[in-house]
């Protein structure tokens, strides 16, 4: 699985960075945001892209997995 | 210039998208004491466009302010746009602008001629709009900011609130949406030119045309949708006029590559916090997908207005403004208050 940090980043650059990654064509991605706004749009594009996608929360983090 | 540092990457956010959240600005502004004067006809109190302050039977003043972080690279265009969206507030209570005043911020990486290019684009988008320049301040900081203060004059009878709409009335909007979730994914390179082309011409756009053709009308309440969306400036109509909006998606006008951009996650934080103010107040029909809603509370820098006229004019104040301005549409309907203050169908 493909970890990606996206701590400090505000959007667009998570989706960004979520949609660079994905065009590797992987079947599982495990990205770390840190504020509501990068885990919702990051969702939407995994979603968009055909991942499942769950997401844990702590510390005001968010680990996204992505699989397909 | 290749060198030059793009105008854009000077800002941490951009356009109207840096407004500072509705609720965030109920929230510091409660408990404020605040004095009245009879002549002050609509004021701090009603989160409208702009204050409007009688002077005699014949005159009223209007006077806001509005002022962002670069929206686009280009200066002068962004010059443009600012002044567009500031100007926008005085047509939105009905008035017409006279004069402005800049609101400059400098950041560190600035050219001079940048500086002149964003001064020359407010200076050329406010004399298109009959008024003029007659001052203003500059300040240095962090990121670059350009707007104005605008004061503009309107007959007292004929100020256009945001808080007078009545049941029956229809609602029109002059310009598309998605202003923010296309700026938001151009910045992913997803947006070609012609798009954002067409964009910049509708955010320089002044709004003034739909402005005097409106007035010719019979017309209850205007607002412009600008930094809360069409859902935040609607629920604020709805609650200022004690009545409930129901908006129609399938009239309401965008341009058509934003929704694949809303699909893909390309959301501004300002949308975000447009739900987070109104969507207590908003009440999503189940044909309504996420996307739409998304583009319904897209932040929109320089948006159109959102007119509320009753049924019998409407047509015929549309046909107007379509002669003029071709995306102008009906986007709902006025009714009496209901349990939600908008529905969005």
């Amino acid at each position: 699985m493909e970890k990606l940090d996206a701590r400090g980043l505000s959007c667009p650059e998570p989706v960004i960075m979520i949609r660079k990654a994905m065009q590797s064509g992987g079947a599982a991605y495990e990205m770390v945001v840190d504020n509501p706004v990068s885990r919702e749009n990051v969702t939407r594009y995994a979603q968009h892209e055909g991942y499942t996608v769950s997401v844990t929360e702590g510390d005001g983090e968010y680990t996204l997995t992505m699989t397909k | 210039m290749e060198t030059e540092v793009k105008l854009t990457k000077l800002a941490s956010c951009a356009g109207c998208g840096a407004k500072v959240g509705a609720g965030t600005l109920v929230q510091m502004l409660e408990g404020f004491r605040t004095h009245s004067d009879p002549r002050l006809i609509v004021g701090y109190d009603k989160s409208d466009d702009a204050c409007v302050y009688v002077l005699d039977r014949e005159t009223a003043l209007v006077q806001t302010t509005d002022f962002f972080p670069p929206i686009v690279d280009d200066s002068y265009l962004f010059g443009q746009i600012a002044a567009a969206n500031a100007l926008s507030d005085v047509y939105a209570m009905g008035g017409e602008p006279k004069l402005a005043l800049n609101l400059l911020c400098l950041a560190d990486r600035m050219e001079p001629h940048t500086v002149q290019e964003i001064l020359r684009g407010g200076y050329d988008k406010v004399y298109e709009a009959g008024a003029i320049i007659a001052g203003g301040h500059t300040i240095q900081g962090a990121e670059p900011i350009y707007g104005l203060a605008v004061t503009g004059f309107v007959h007292p009878d004929r100020v256009l609130t945001n808080a007078a709409a009545r049941p029956g009335d229809v609602l029109l909007l002059t310009k598309p949406l998605g202003v923010g979730i296309l700026t938001t994914a151009a910045k992913a390179g997803l947006v070609e030119q012609a798009v954002l082309d067409r964009l910049y011409r509708q955010m320089s756009a002044l709004n003034k045309t739909a402005r005097d053709i409106m007035v010719k009308y019979p017309v209850h309440s205007c607002t412009d949708v600008t930094g809360f969306a069409l859902l935040g400036h609607s629920y604020e109509m709805a609650q200022g006029s004690g009545c409930s909006i129901r908006l129609n998606t399938a009239g309401i006008p965008f341009h058509p590559e934003t929704y694949e951009m809303a699909e893909m996650g390309f959301i501004p934080a300002g949308a975000y916090r447009n739900r987070d103010y109104a969507g207590a107040g908003v009440k999503k029909g189940p044909g309504v997908t996420r996307a739409m809603e998304d583009i319904c509370y897209d932040p929109q820098t320089s948006g159109g207005l959102l007119i509320a006229l009753p049924e019998g004019a409407a047509e015929e104040c549309l046909s107007e403004l379509r002669e003029r301005i071709p995306q102008a549409a009906v986007v709902g309907r006025v009714e009496e208050r209901g349990e939600y203050a908008v529905y969005l169908d």
